[in-house]
């Protein structure tokens, strides 16, 4: 099992715990507010934005050509933007820290 | 005596109805939430039913949300469901099992069903699918793997309908699409990203024929044999209808609400009653950013149309102010809309690499940008969509020049 936290804008934190799959859809399956994944995971709409615990953004990489275009959507960008929805679910992630973008 | 307790209906449990529903807990409705739909199964994703639901043969449906989500948010999901009518005067819906809701509000998030086009003998044709439901798709799926010869037609040739014939091709079916028009999309899109989708697909090895309008069909032996007005005739074995979608006004016209193309609603997404509004592909709408009524067949419209219907109803008067944007995958493409090209005076083709390819093309009316549609190129569809949102002047010339980057280096000076 991989642990996966998630700060919303509400300053929550919540754990979810996870074997697969991509990170939007743990977080839309455990209502997260703030992700809300509408295009359901084809880097289509930039509704999924967390900002990576910089920590672990060496782990997890850079955003794919498409998905950093498609982030340049948000105001909130930052250098430790991802789209949840491109970031699949393995042991590398485990212990993550997760910003929901406001 | 006890106040009467408030209740928000919502029919249609799409993406539009299911987002309105968690939207109005959001905003804080306090009163009850009933979510209706004739569909049995858990609401889901739409567009993955044309493309990874069908060509995956281990995908799953995709929900848009789960089933705990509905209990935990206090939204009552009556599944299997279907509206017999509205009583506008009574403030009740009623279903065909008999069973009454009286309602506060209502939200007709009843979207569209496939158009059956007046083909002879199609009512004989057992093997006949359209494309709309995750049942229709199921469908699809099992009479594909239970047929021996594979071969499909898809009557028309409009997004959906080529995201099923790229998908058939992928599972290795033999696949046909008869298009009425000179060219495939036709309805929808330039002759420039007409023809970029026919080619895609004639090299994916897909039969596209245009120009061929079906007026009959047959049992044929084990096929079904297919008549077009050219004489022409195609024997398949799985006969698929792609010709659009009209919009489920049934109930809100006996509910005597104005109806155009789709239920009519005001920027805050309420219809002619005050108690009713409509969202999603149903309802027609006024575009604010071209000036004109639309009706659009989109998750974005249902998605954004559903928070601005909860706020209304939630007691906050919020307009409905936004740039429509689509996507299609079809293949390796990602094609990427932003804008309603409709009236566009001028086209500004950018093939940035042919090979891969990287191409967008820019429809203008006059100096105004109207609509971009970007083919593996999400930076030409960001800075449309930052354009557009900003009424921003593109300088064409610049556009013109792949040597200039797709940035905010194309505004006019």
């Amino acid at each position: 099992m991989v642990k996966i936290t998630f700060i919303t804008n509400d300053n929550e934190k919540v754990t979810l715990e996870a074997e697969s799959g991509s990170v939007m859809e743990l977080a839309v399956n455990n209502n997260i507010q703030g992700i809300d994944g509408d295009c359901g995971g084809v880097c289509s709409c930039a509704t999924c934005h967390v900002h990576v615990d910089p920590l672990f953004f060496d782990k997890i990489g850079e955003a794919t050509e498409i998905e950093k275009d498609m982030l340049e959507l948000d105001d909130n960008v930052n250098e430790y933007s991802r789209l949840s929805c491109q970031l699949q679910i393995t042991d590398d992630l485990d212990g993550v820290v997760l910003t929901v973008a406001k | 005596m006890k106040k009467k307790e408030k209740t928000c209906v919502i029919i249609g449990a799409s993406h539009a109805g299911v987002n309105c529903a968690f939207a109005l807990r959001k905003e804080g409705w306090q009163g009850a939430v009933v979510l209706i739909d004739s569909d049995p199964e858990l609401p889901y994703h739409r567009p993955p039913l044309s493309k990874t639901y069908l060509n995956e043969p281990a995908a799953d449906l995709q929900s848009l949300k789960p089933l705990e989500s509905y209990h935990k948010n206090n939204i009552k999901l009556l599944l299997d469901k279907t509206v017999s009518k509205i009583d506008s005067l009574k403030r009740q819906i009623i279903l065909y099992d008999g069973t009454c809701f009286e309602y506060t509000k209502l939200v007709l998030a009843t979207g569209a069903k496939p158009i059956i086009p007046p083909i002879e003998g199609l009512k004989q044709i057992s093997k006949v699918f359209t494309l709309r439901t995750a049942g229709d798709i199921t469908s699809i799926k099992n009479a594909f793997f239970k047929s021996d010869k594979k071969k499909a037609a898809i009557i028309g040739g409009g997004y959906i309908g080529l995201e099923t014939a790229a998908s058939l091709k992928k599972m290795g079916a033999e696949v046909t699409v008869l298009e009425r028009e000179s060219r495939i999309l036709a309805r929808v899109t330039s002759s420039y990203i007409s023809n970029f989708f026919q080619e895609l697909h004639k090299r994916n090895g897909v039969d596209i024929q245009v120009g061929k309008n079906v007026f009959a069909v047959e049992n044929y032996n084990d096929t079904i044999r297919i008549y077009c007005d050219d004489a022409t005739e195609f024997d398949v074995d799985i006969l698929i209808l792609g010709v659009g979608v009209k919009p489920n006004c049934t109930i809100a016209s006996k509910a005597e609400l104005k109806i155009s193309d789709g239920i009519l609603v005001d920027e805050y997404t309420q219809t002619s009653n005050e108690h009713i509004y409509a969202i999603g592909d149903v309802s027609y709408h006024y575009n604010k950013n071209y000036g004109y009524n639309v009706r659009l067949e989109s998750v974005q419209n249902a998605v954004e149309q559903s928070k601005i219907a909860a706020l209304n109803i939630a007691g906050k008067k919020i307009k409905y102010d936004t740039i429509p944007w689509f996507w299609s995958d079809q293949f390796d493409i990602k094609l990427q809309i932003v804008g309603l090209a409709n009236g566009y005076t001028d086209v500004i083709v950018r093939e940035d690499d042919l090979e891969k390819p990287v191409i967008s093309v820019w429809y203008f009316k006059d100096e105004t940008l109207l609509a971009v549609d970007a083919i593996n190129n999400a930076k030409a569809y960001v800075f449309g969509t930052k354009f557009l949102k900003n009424k921003i002047r593109v300088d064409k010339a610049k556009l013109k020049d792949i040597s200039v980057p797709i940035n905010n280096s194309l505004e006019v000076n």
